[in-house]
């Protein structure tokens, strides 16, 4: 038994040359194509060298009641920043940030002020007060559509509040925005392929126009990235995804959610890290 | 003038018998890139692909009417990240072989990552 073993390696050792001249062979006289898997890598689109540390802030958010787009957004971001980049993610109280913009949008007089001259580190509302923003637009309470999330972004180009986070959290980089997530339906002809069978018995595919009701989500988040440092805006990415429904069709508005989330993360990624996207090419003889 | 009839048939002469050494010079550059695509096809499988660009980049030099060797090219580039170069190459094995198929697809599938990083958002 111990004797034969050498002589089924060498026997292996002689094949692989074979092996290898076998499958050469089969390119040089095989199909004129192959299809072969690639990863392309995406290098980031900002540069975040000057930081170690990420802070996924809080978003104003809006649309439907059914998500809380604020929270469900911050903890997603949050946990594929954990695995899928190099910065270190900061654990923090997400911020009440239609809150914080509401407040400092108060128009300053009197008793209003007081307060928030004398506000300490942690209350981020005050911070907002005492910066040079433009003050005295009312904001809408609820957020429903885009309208009415345009006047709070004013609270991005707020450097003196955002300087004011950064320097609480040592400097990070700051992960903030906006996220709509709103109900929608929509109305009209479709066409899709049904299979029919023909007089002979044969399968046939064919394009069928059919009038459908549908319903179902729009995402549009604002994605702003801020320099801890300066409180200064660095980048910002706006997306817009939907999927629809049939009307019929019972679909929870927190799976809608991360089904959208899940089409934007790759590209919310590929501005901090570098991303590898799978795919598969044909390389021609 | 009278020298120069001789002269011409001469001349006429060696380029005609240049005519069959250059077609047969260019039937054996296109042989030799297509042995240097077949082993970067072999070495790209087996994840060689800095290995593989070589051999592609040299095909390509030996014959620049090559479309597979640039559409190969144009993969092996994609796949290091050097994505200008991988355009441009795609765009020369398109220019070369306007009707393939394969190539046309490799070239839409490049640039839905390359335009998916580079529009849709608004830098600051």
């Amino acid at each position: 038994m111990i004797g034969r073993v050498p002589a089924k390696t060498a026997s292996s050792v002689a094949l692989l040359p074979a092996a290898l001249l076998l499958a050469g062979v089969a390119i040089a006289c095989g199909p004129d194509y192959f299809e072969i898997p690639i990863e392309t890598p995406i290098q980031p689109k900002l540069d975040v060298s000057a930081f170690q540390r990420v802070l996924v802030a809080g978003f104003v958010a809006g649309g439907t009641e059914d998500v809380d787009a604020n929270q469900e957004t911050v903890r997603l971001l949050r946990s594929q920043l954990r695995t899928k980049s190099q910065l270190r993610v900061i654990d923090a109280d997400i911020l009440p940030l239609m809150d914080v913009a509401q407040e400092g949008a108060k128009p300053v007089n009197g008793d209003e002020s007081g307060p928030r001259e004398g506000g300490n580190g942690n209350d981020h509302q005050q911070a907002v007060g005492s910066a040079p923003a433009p003050q005295g637009v009312a904001l809408p309470a609820k957020i429903k559509d885009e309208k009415d999330i345009e006047p709070y972004e004013r609270l991005f180009a707020n450097t003196a509040y955002w300087k004011r986070i950064g320097e609480e959290y040592q400097n990070p980089l700051i992960v903030t925005g906006t996220v709509l997530f709103m109900p929608h339906s929509r109305s009209g002809f479709v066409q899709r392929d049904q299979e029919v069978m023909d007089s002979f018995g044969r399968r046939r595919v064919v394009p069928m126009r059919s009038y459908l009701e549908r319903k179902g989500f729009i995402l549009r988040p604002k994605f702003v990235f801020i320099d801890g440092r300066t409180g200064a805006q660095l980048y910002s990415e706006s997306y817009r995804e939907e999927i629809l429904y049939n009307a019929q069709q019972q679909t929870p508005a927190l799976s809608s959610y991360f089904e959208l989330m899940d089409r934007l993360v790759p590209n919310f990624l590929s501005a901090l890290s570098t991303q590898k996207i799978k795919g598969t090419r044909v390389l021609l003889k | 003038m009278k020298w120069s009839l001789p002269i011409v048939v001469a001349s006429v002469g060696v380029a005609l018998s240049a005519v069959p050494a250059l077609a047969d010079s260019a039937t054996k550059s296109r042989g030799q890139a297509r042995s240097e695509v077949e082993f970067g096809m072999q070495v790209a499988q087996r994840g060689l692909w800095r290995e593989a660009i070589y051999r592609w980049e040299k095909a390509a030099e030996l014959d620049p009417t090559y479309a597979a060797a640039f559409n190969d090219l144009a993969i092996a580039y994609e796949h290091e990240g050097q994505l200008d170069k991988a355009r441009k190459a795609y765009e020369k094995a398109l220019e070369l072989d306007p009707n393939n198929s394969q190539i046309r697809q490799n070239y839409e599938l490049f640039k839905e990552i390359n335009d998916r990083t580079s529009s849709g958002k608004d830098r600051q």
